[in-house]
């Protein structure tokens, strides 16, 4: 494979994206045959904000690899506390670790670290702007659901103007045949009209829907957001807008049998509880794909890919 | 109104009429010790109205900065009274240190001497993108 960094998710060509699902599948299919193949290697985990999810997986995949993890789980606890920039923070840990994964609150901040190290650079999120591997992982968990990444109709749901999850996840799928894009968010969180744009340019059907009722019957995937919070300026527009979108059983009377709802997660209370025992509900597999895509991709820009037999 | 030809320098011509003062400031011309003429709102069979600027020394011009500025600029290079070359200017590819990213949630915002870049992402529009945030700029 060509590339040393993933910094967005379209870094990777379609054929790379198809041999790192597949590595992801081999993986977990075969968990013992990568068990060792990172043994001697570090990852460094630099989170400068918040993260359970992404930071958890990264480590967990590391682990499972048979390698090593250091790193910081907040800025507070890292000298960027005392002032120190990134430059300077990924240089000095790239000198104890052979691939980094960073997540920092400033858009372009990988772009920064990956021009003054020489070791990979993962994006875990900079701001609201990219966050590649959580794309990777609602690929993977799409395609073993579906068993396939075309012909399909996706509802996205929820607060759909500031989502990076959803934007980058309509961006990937847009290179896939028959895509239909279902839109359903309240006006205030309408999709940015750039995302509209590059669905026209690929000549992607879509449609922009006020509930979840009327869209729920054709879906052949539910992708649930949550409003979030942090990116809102003003405490009484998100509490108007927060409680928008419910998903509940009664919702999911009418949908298909095979509908797959994912999430992102952290939800809070735009999925009900109730729904996590239907069996159409994957979220929490979603999060398990998180960890194995995580594991393709750490060998996969390590050079480690084809190592295993 | 007469003013004198370049014998040996540069002509700006082409340049959008009223746009010759921010070129002016943008090349620094002002540091120039030789004469430099404005010449605004003369007439244009292609514009209707252009302003030119004549230069009479031979200097290095930052191209990127002018065609950023004006992509519509005729560049004539004159030595001994003669026109020696002429070129026209496009939109630049890239613009590195030219103009600043005003995306405060921009790494560019807080990281100390990281050099702006932006790159050319629509020529039509003339629209750039930071290369760090994607943050859009339109070049006017």
């Amino acid at each position: 494979m060509g590339i040393r960094n993933l910094i967005n998710i379209t870094d990777l060509g379609t054929d790379e994206l198809f041999q790192m699902m597949n590595l992801a599948d081999d993986i977990i299919e075969n968990p013992s045959k990568y068990s060792e193949t990172c043994r001697g290697k570090t990852l460094g985990t630099l989170f400068f904000e918040p993260s359970t999810r992404t930071r958890l997986s990264f480590t967990a995949a590391m682990m499972e690899l048979g390698g090593n993890v250091l790193g910081f789980s907040e800025a507070a606890s890292s000298s960027a506390a005392k002032g120190e920039s990134v430059s300077d923070t990924v240089r000095t840990v790239g000198c104890y670790s052979h691939i980094i994964a960073m997540r920092h609150p400033k858009e372009g901040a990988p772009v920064v670290a990956a021009d003054r190290t020489t070791v990979p650079i993962i994006n875990a999120g900079d701001g609201g702007h990219f966050h590649p591997t959580q794309t990777l992982t609602d690929l993977l968990t799409i395609r073993r659901e579906k068993k396939r990444l075309d012909n399909m109709v996706i509802g996205v749901c929820g607060d759909l103007k500031f989502g990076r999850t959803v934007h980058s996840l309509i961006g990937a799928m847009l290179r896939y045949e028959n895509i239909e894009f279902v839109l359903i968010s309240p006006v205030e969180l309408k999709i940015p009209q750039y995302v509209k744009d590059a669905m026209d340019k690929a000549n992607a059907k879509w449609t922009e829907v006020r509930t979840l009722e009327e869209a729920m019957p054709r879906l052949d995937i539910l992708y649930m957001t949550r409003v979030q919070k942090e990116r809102f300026f003003n405490e009484e527009d998100y509490i108007r807008l927060k409680d928008t979108y419910v998903l509940d059983l009664k919702k999911l009377e009418v949908a298909k049998k095979d509908l797959t709802i994912l999430h992102p997660l952290p939800r809070v209370t735009e999925i009900s509880t109730a729904v996590d025992d239907d069996p159409r509900a994957k979220y929490f597999e979603q999060a398990l794909c998180g960890k194995y895509i995580r594991m393709a991709l750490i060998l996969t820009l390590l050079g480690l890919d084809k190592e295993v037999k | 109104m007469n003013v004198d030809g370049v014998s040996t320098g540069i002509v700006l011509d082409h340049i959008q009429a009223g746009k010759s003062m921010q070129i002016y400031k943008l090349l620094g011309l002002d540091k120039l010790s030789c004469n430099v003429a404005i010449i605004q709102n003369a007439k244009s069979r292609k514009y209707g109205k252009k302003d030119i600027i004549k230069i009479d020394e031979n200097f290095q011009i930052d191209l990127d900065v002018l065609g950023f500025a004006d992509p519509h600029i005729t560049v004539n290079i004159v030595k001994n009274g003669k026109l020696e070359k002429k070129f026209h200017l496009a939109l630049p590819k890239e613009l590195i240190g030219v103009i600043k990213c005003k995306n405060p949630r921009c790494i560019t915002s807080v990281e100390q001497e990281i050099v702006h870049k932006f790159k050319l992402v629509d020529e039509e529009s003339g629209m750039y993108r930071c290369e760090y945030c994607d943050t859009a700029y339109v070049a006017k």
